[in-house]
């Protein structure tokens, strides 16, 4: 916590904020505008009424119409400053409107009736929280088979991923063949053929393979990236040789040797690459649109974007949902990050 | 325990010879050194023997079975590398019982064993830790712990102790050697240090180039050097070599006059050697224990040097001097003397303990025609 508060407010050696730190720090402060702005207001906004999102001009925080519960009356009655014609302001419930004419009480005195003209009167507004943006979206729509359904795709392809690719970077790295430099390359060329050229063959693959509509569709194509076993290569080939060969004289198989020796060194290599499989698979929108089209089988990105309709959009679930697509991609970066900066540390210091 | 056998074992890599031919027999229960420079190809042949490098050509053949094709892991033997290797993500213990779980021992005796093991190399108090957390020492009986727990017929070591220090390595030399006397293993052990080369060995190789120069016991190879690599090669200081020209031979030997221009420049080497040889020139080579400052007897050389630095060890003393042709002559004296640096001083030797080799390094040396008495040490 003292750390903390040192670096946050670090100064360039000396005691008083010499121009480079006023420098930096605006600088900082831009940048963190910038990149958690966004998604500041995206949180801030998933807890506001539909309302209160339709409300201008925009308010920062979530707040409701305030509303006061008067006996005698079912439900809670909403609440308004109301300027009356003696010139006095008094906060009135509102009991009903018919056009631009309000009957409104007092919660004090309930039995008193106004008239009043809704241009007199202004919301009574409190920080509300509209949670139930969050808890209607399990039970309005299919969400929980969305979310299902995303989780299903990204720690499957991502596991796949890892297996898949570990053993051809192990291979590349560990074992000297013919054409070994050609098959390694061949791999690397095809990070440049972007996703979109290779779209409708892949389409046409896996329809072939009637995995059309099928979770796995999405799954196969994607579990063997070139960035992987490139990254996963690089890292392997500073695992010494002589490890190895230690293994083989310890009698292990060649499985063995890549099961128990190669893949626990490489952890934080595979660390990242679960860190990116996960980003990737989550996030990806392209492939699975194209592959997927029963509503069932949509992932949360599919369900995101079908949600938004042609006419109307029910902006409080959309943005509730987007919060909730976002969340497990932050926690599994924020976990595996500290991994990340760990195995490149402790690979510093050998 | 298991005997080995090498007949005209091959490398080669792509178009480059690593190692030309070579022809071995190990016994069963001995101490093998495989001794030779940087690149001689010394750790190729352990490794090849281990399985870990494939044989091009010749047959290898471990207890009377040919294992060419046998791989590293079914040929039951045990490698101590010089990095150790240790798998650095498991603790010591697991690192012992690694090898017993890939062939299935229960669990109950890997247990024994690991415990045996770290008990003979003392590091119970170490099971649980990892290599890193290990000085050099330790992390080295874990690897040679390693090995031991699987019971293998031959020890492979590959330099073992080049990454320990100079007082580490005298106590892991001899902790190698009990062991082996304890285990009574087969062991093969590469080094360059010709040092642990002459203490450890019960037969040491000495390789050059891919190709074997000699073979036989430390003392044989010292006493008795067949060319001038491995007189060169083996005991330390290193052998002086003296550039001479052959004067004439004679049934009691060749007749030989070094470049020195030193009173008793010329003699008689109790070598055999042809008639053909007079004129060509040749290498005297006479090793630093055997000169001495006294006055020369009837049969010994004696040269006029310069001293250009001297070391007084105390019990020792190296004198090294340079002869008017530029040569230079290393001199090891017992006990402590009173010259200076710069001093002209006479050295002499007998010819009998003078070697005589051809101008190559790896052409044999001329044939002794009488044996030198070795100094034996009271």
């Amino acid at each position: 916590m003292v750390d903390l508060v040192r670096m946050l407010a670090g100064t360039r050696g000396h005691r008083r904020l010499d121009w480079t730190d006023w420098l930096s720090y605006a600088y900082l402060l831009l940048g963190l505008v910038l990149m958690f702005g966004p998604v500041l207001w995206l949180v801030l906004s998933s807890f506001k009424s539909a309302a209160a999102l339709n409300e201008f001009p925009p308010r920062l925080l979530p707040y409701g119409q305030a509303s006061v519960t008067v006996p005698g009356h079912p439900g809670p009655l909403p609440l308004f400053r109301v300027k009356l014609p003696d010139g006095s302001t008094r906060q009135l419930a509102e009991l009903r409107r018919i056009g631009i004419q309000a009957t409104m009480i007092d919660p004090e005195r309930p039995e008193e009736e106004f008239k009043v003209n809704i241009r007199d009167r202004e919301r009574v507004r409190a920080f509300h929280l509209a949670l139930e943006n969050y808890t209607e979206i399990f039970g309005k729509f299919a969400f929980g088979r969305f979310l299902w359904n995303s989780v299903f795709i990204t720690v499957v392809a991502t596991l796949i991923t890892l297996l898949f690719n570990a053993m051809a970077a192990f291979a590349l790295s560990k074992y000297r063949f013919e054409g070994q430099k050609w098959v390694f390359l061949l791999i690397i060329s095809t990070l440049m053929i972007p996703p979109t050229i290779i779209l409708v063959p892949n389409f046409l693959v896996v329809s072939k393979l009637s995995l059309l509509n099928s979770l796995w569709g999405v799954i196969w194509p994607a579990v063997a990236t070139p960035t992987g076993v490139f990254l996963l290569r690089q890292y392997m080939l500073t695992i010494p040789d002589e490890l190895i060969d230690a293994a083989r004289m310890d009698h292990a198989s060649e499985w063995r040797i890549f099961w128990r020796i190669v893949l626990p060194l490489s952890a934080p290599a595979l660390a990242v690459l679960a860190i990116f499989s996960v980003i990737w698979r989550w996030n990806d929108f392209l492939w699975p649109l194209v592959v997927l089209s029963r509503t069932e089988n949509f992932t949360l990105q599919l369900a995101l974007n079908s949600f938004q309709g042609e006419l109307t959009t029910q902006w409080n679930y959309l943005l509730a949902m987007t919060v909730l697509t976002l969340f497990p991609v932050t926690i599994v970066f924020a976990f595996l990050q500290r991994y990340i900066t760990a195995g490149i540390a402790s690979a510093g210091v050998k | 325990m298991a005997s080995l056998e090498l007949k005209r074992v091959v490398k080669r890599y792509a178009t480059t010879t690593v190692i030309h031919g070579v022809d071995l027999t190990v016994r069963d229960g001995e101490f093998v050194v495989f001794v030779g420079p940087s690149g001689c190809g010394k750790s190729t042949l352990l490794r090849m023997i281990s399985g870990l490098e494939s044989v091009t050509e010749g047959d290898l053949w471990l207890d009377g079975r040919r294992v060419n094709d046998v791989s590293a892991a079914q040929r039951g033997l045990a490698m101590v590398f010089q990095s150790y290797a240790l798998y650095p993500h498991m603790t010591v213990y697991q690192n012992m019982a690694f090898g017993l779980e890939n062939i299935r021992t229960p669990r109950s005796q890997i247990d024994t064993k690991v415990n045996d093991a770290a008990r003979l190399l003392r590091l119970e108090a170490l099971l649980g830790r990892r290599p890193t957390q290990l000085s050099g020492g330790q992390r080295q009986r874990v690897a040679i712990g390693r090995a031991i727990v699987r019971e293998p017929t031959i020890f492979l070591f590959d330099e073992p102790l080049s990454n320990l220090d100079a007082e580490l390595r005298v106590q892991m030399r001899t902790e190698i050697t009990a062991l082996h006397q304890r285990l009574k293993t087969t062991m093969i052990y590469v080094t360059h240090d010709q040092v642990e080369a002459m203490t450890m060995a019960d037969k040491i190789v000495v390789l050059n180039a891919g190709r074997v120069e000699q073979i036989g016991a430390p003392l044989d190879l010292y006493n008795a050097p067949r060319n001038k690599f491995v007189a060169g090669f083996i005991g330390s200081p290193r052998m002086n070599f003296l550039s001479v020209r052959v004067t004439g031979v004679g049934p009691d030997g060749v007749g030989v006059m070094t470049d020195a221009n030193s009173p008793r420049a010329a003699a008689t080497i109790p070598v055999r050697g042809e008639s053909g040889l007079v004129g060509q020139a040749a290498v005297l080579g006479i090793r630093p224990e055997h000169i001495h400052l006294r006055r020369a007897e009837p049969d010994e050389l004696a040269l006029t040097v310069m001293i250009e630095l001297l070391e007084q060890l105390g019990s020792t003393s190296f004198l090294y001097c340079v002869l008017p042709s530029g040569e230079k002559l290393t001199v090891q004296l017992a006990g402590q003397i009173d010259k200076e640096a710069g001093e002209q001083i006479e050295v002499c030797f007998a010819t009998i303990d003078a070697h005589l080799f051809a101008n190559t390094e790896s052409e044999p040396a001329f044939e002794r025609l009488k044996t030198p008495a070795v100094h034996v040490a009271a």
